[in-house]
Order: C-alpha cells, then sequence, then structure tokens
C-alpha cells in the first residue's frame, strides 16, 4: 500500500502538493520527524523560498542526513528539487549533494524577467516511467528564479533563455522544477506516475 | 458608471470548476467590495477551491497585511493580488515581497486616460469596487507601474477601466504604453468581447496575459474554442 508523506519544511505550497495528492486518492501525512520519513513508501520534498532558510529548516531535524539515506522514491518539487543537488548560488548553499550540479540565477533580459513564472513547454531528453502520459511540448506551471543546467540526470528540459532541467531522476530521486500541484493534466500524470514507482 | 451593479455569477466553486476544465490557464478571484467597505476577504472559499483547482489562482480584495496575505497563501492561493491598499500604503507592496517573494506579489492597477491641465495621461484610480467612492488619485500609471516593480511587484495587471465591461476591445495604447516601462509579466485587463481582442492584445500590446470575466461568465467566448482559434492566428498558447 503507498504510504506517502510530505516533508514539512515551511514552504508555502504545501497545501496545494497535499491537495494534488488527494485529488489522486492519497491522503499523505505532512511531518519533519526522520522515522516516519523513513518508514513511507513514496517521500515528497516540496519548497517555496529561499534555498538557505530551506537547508537550515531541514538541518534542524537531521533531515539534511536523513534525506540521502533515503531507498524509497523521493520526489524533490521545485526549490525541493534544487535541494537535491550539490549547491545553489541563491546565498551560496550547500545542498543535499545527491545529485552533482549547482542551481544558477537565471540572467534577466528584456522580455524575460526573473523570476521565471507562467505556463511553459517540457521537452523529454530520456526514456522515463516519469514520463509516461506525457509528449513532446506538454505545458507546466513554473516559478523560479534559480535553474538547474541540463546534465546526464536531466528527463526533460524546459526552455527560458536556455535549456534547464525541468525533470530529473537518478535511482530512487527525482525532481521536478515546475509545480505538478498547479500544472494541470501534465502535474497530474508527473504525480501519479510518481506514485506508481515500486516502493 | 461601468461598474455599477455587479453581476452576480453563480457558485465561485462551479465556476472555478468550469474554467480549469475549459482550459483557463490561471484564475483570479476579486472581491471588489472588500477594500470600499474596510473589511479583508473572506477567505473560507480559499481552502476549498485550492482543493478543487489544478492550475493556479490569485486571490485579490482588501489584504492590507503581510499576515492577511500569509493566510491566502497557506490556505493554497499562489499568490495575492493588492490594489487599494497598495495606493495607500505602497511599502505594503515591499514588504509582501521580503517575505513571499515577488512570484507572490501582483499589484492591480485600475487606470484611465484623463485630460489633466491640458496634458492627456494614465492615471491611476482607487476604490473602483464601490461606484460611489470611486476616485482619481492623480497618479500617473506610468510613474506607479515603476514604483511598484522596484519595490517587488512580480506581476502588474493592468485593468483599462473606460473599456471595462463594455467588451470593444483592450485599451491597446494604454497597453503598449505600459508595456514599454513594464519589465515584469503584464497582463490586460478590461475590455475583451471577442476573439480578435485577445489576439490583439497578445500581438500588438506584447501582454503576457489576457484576463477577462464577463465574456466567459455569460459564455460569449469558450476559452477552449478561444484558444484553438489563438494558436490558428499564430498566438502561443497551452492548449
Amino acid at each position: 500500500m503507498t504510504d506517502v508523506v510530505v516533508i514539512e519544511n515551511g514552504g508555502g505550497n504545501v497545501s496545494s502538493v497535499r491537495y494534488a495528492l488527494g485529488r489522486l486518492g492519497v491522503e499523505a501525512e505532512l511531518t519533519h520527524d526522520a522515522d516516519r520519513i523513513r518508514r513511507a513508501t513514496h517521500v515528497i520534498l516540496p519548497g517555496v523560498g529561499a534555498a538557505r532558510d530551506a537547508m537550515q529548516r531541514l538541518a534542524a531535524h537531521g533531515l539534511d542526513r536523513v534525506i540521502p539515506t533515503l531507498t524509497q522514491p523521493v520526489l524533490g518539487i521545485c526549490l525541493g528539487m534544487q535541494l537535491l543537488f550539490e549547491s545553489s548560488a541563491e546565498g551560496d548553499t550547500p545542498c543535499l549533494g545527491i545529485l552533482p550540479g549547482r542551481a544558477e540565477r537565471f540572467a534577466e533580459a528584456p522580455g524575460r524577467p526573473v523570476p521565471h513564472m507562467g505556463w511553459n513547454q517540457l521537452e523529454p531528453v530520456r526514456a522515463s516511467p516519469l514520463l509516461d502520459g506525457l509528449a513532446p511540448g506538454d505545458y507546466a506551471y513554473f516559478v523560479h528564479s534559480y535553474a538547474l543546467p541540463v546534465s546526464v540526470h536531466t528527463i526533460a528540459t524546459c526552455t527560458y533563455g536556455a535549456p534547464f532541467t525541468a525533470i530529473v531522476g537518478r535511482g530512487n530521486f527525482h525532481g521536478a522544477q515546475f509545480h505538478p500541484e498547479r500544472s494541470a493534466r501534465s502535474g497530474t500524470k508527473l504525480l501519479a506516475n510518481f506514485l506508481a514507482l515500486p516502493a | 458608471m461601468r461598474f455599477r451593479d455587479h453581476r452576480v455569477v453563480g457558485d465561485i466553486l462551479e465556476l472555478a470548476t468550469r474554467y480549469r476544465d475549459a482550459g483557463a490557464d490561471e484564475l483570479v478571484f476579486y472581491d471588489i467590495t472588500a477594500s470600499p467597505d474596510g473589511r479583508t476577504v473572506d477567505r473560507s472559499w480559499v481552502t476549498r477551491i485550492a482543493r478543487i483547482l489544478d492550475i493556479p489562482f490569485c486571490v485579490a480584495g482588501g489584504i492590507r497585511s503581510v499576515a492577511e496575505a500569509e493566510a491566502v497563501l497557506a490556505a493554497g492561493a499562489e499568490k495575492i493580488s493588492v490594489n487599494s491598499p497598495a495606493l495607500n500604503d505602497p511599502e505594503l507592496v515591499s514588504r509582501l515581497s521580503e517575505r513571499f517573494g515577488a512570484q507572490c506579489v501582483v499589484v492591480g492597477i485600475d487606470s484611465q486616460t484623463v485630460v489633466r491641465d491640458g496634458e492627456t495621461r494614465f492615471e491611476v484610480y482607487q476604490y473602483t469596487g464601490d461606484p460611489d467612492r470611486t476616485r482619481s488619485t492623480a497618479r500617473s500609471t506610468l510613474d506607479w507601474v515603476r514604483e511598484v516593480q522596484e519595490r517587488g511587484a512580480g506581476e502588474i495587471v493592468l485593468n483599462c477601466m473606460a473599456s471595462d465591461g463594455v467588451r470593444q476591445g483592450y485599451d491597446l495604447a494604454q497597453l503598449e504604453a505600459v508595456r514599454a516601462v513594464c519589465r515584469v509579466p503584464l497582463i490586460a485587463s478590461g475590455g475583451a468581447g471577442a476573439p480578435e481582442h485577445f489576439r490583439d492584445v497578445f500581438a500588438r500590446a506584447h501582454v503576457d496575459g489576457a484576463l477577462a470575466a464577463s465574456v466567459f461568465h455569460l459564455g460569449t467566448i469558450e476559452i477552449g474554442e478561444l484558444k484553438r482559434w489563438l494558436r490558428s492566428q499564430g498566438i502561443e498558447v497551452r492548449p
């Protein structure tokens, strides 16, 4: 049986993520308890806000050491995805170091304000069960100022000025830079695909 | 006054569901009487909306403090929009942006063309939810657009009052002028009456989004059909 926890980390989108899971018939528990997180079949790390604050809140509960040891499917959303990487240029913050790379700030340009905010298209770059039912060009809803460059772990890209990582995966760790909880059909698919990953 | 006699438009959840299913990209919930009445937006419905919507939504109306904004965001809204309270207390925009980030903070501006001292310019209006209290602030719209960006607004919704509710098209001249000084996303509001109006506002005023109410509420324009038509006209929209 699927037992989903959402890591409580002070982010503003926690309610929205839980409501989205609710629409998929899953009642996710909100917790920062390490044992509870270890017992779950699926773990979601949401996040809206600043990288340094988020890492400090994780560390306050010892979760900066717990999360990298998890063996069940983990999904980081937005800032939660960025935290899975080595570091963020936002406050020059060391992150969880599960995936190689550093989140860098978008360069502002005429017609390309930062934060990048709005509906933008996904381009799959390699096969993944997370992409089941998603097609190239499907739209997802993004709100972010920092992004990860494309790497071998990138599953799908999005382009804002330059391509960046929109969906990432390595082993049991996954991430979505966009907000699946607010991305209509594409987001619902991604969440359902994540929940279908074997624990 | 075109702002008189606001129509009552059915149950809010039913409407939200209808627009979600029709392919709306974002919904804005206005409690336009909140500021004139000196009360804050009733939030009991925000959570109910957040549970059913899988698209972003924004709540506007009477948000005058960081605490009021926090409650709305915690209930599941992506963004909060401030209008009259920001005019009374411009520092509010700065406080909201510092606390929640620019991406959460929308500034709504009601504006119209006026002739003042023989000069034609755009001026910001306040309390437009109440016809008896609606008044010009004598503020230049373009200056206000610049100021709120400096203060950390992440998005601007420009409601061109003379066009609003009359469905004769967006005020392209005013939107173009605001676009020229607006580097954050700009949403056009007021005047949509036909599919061509949406095409023109994207193609000519280069706005990031087009907001409309009455044509959708009344069923004059169907969102799915509108988007298909816009794509056929070369405007990039989410299917």
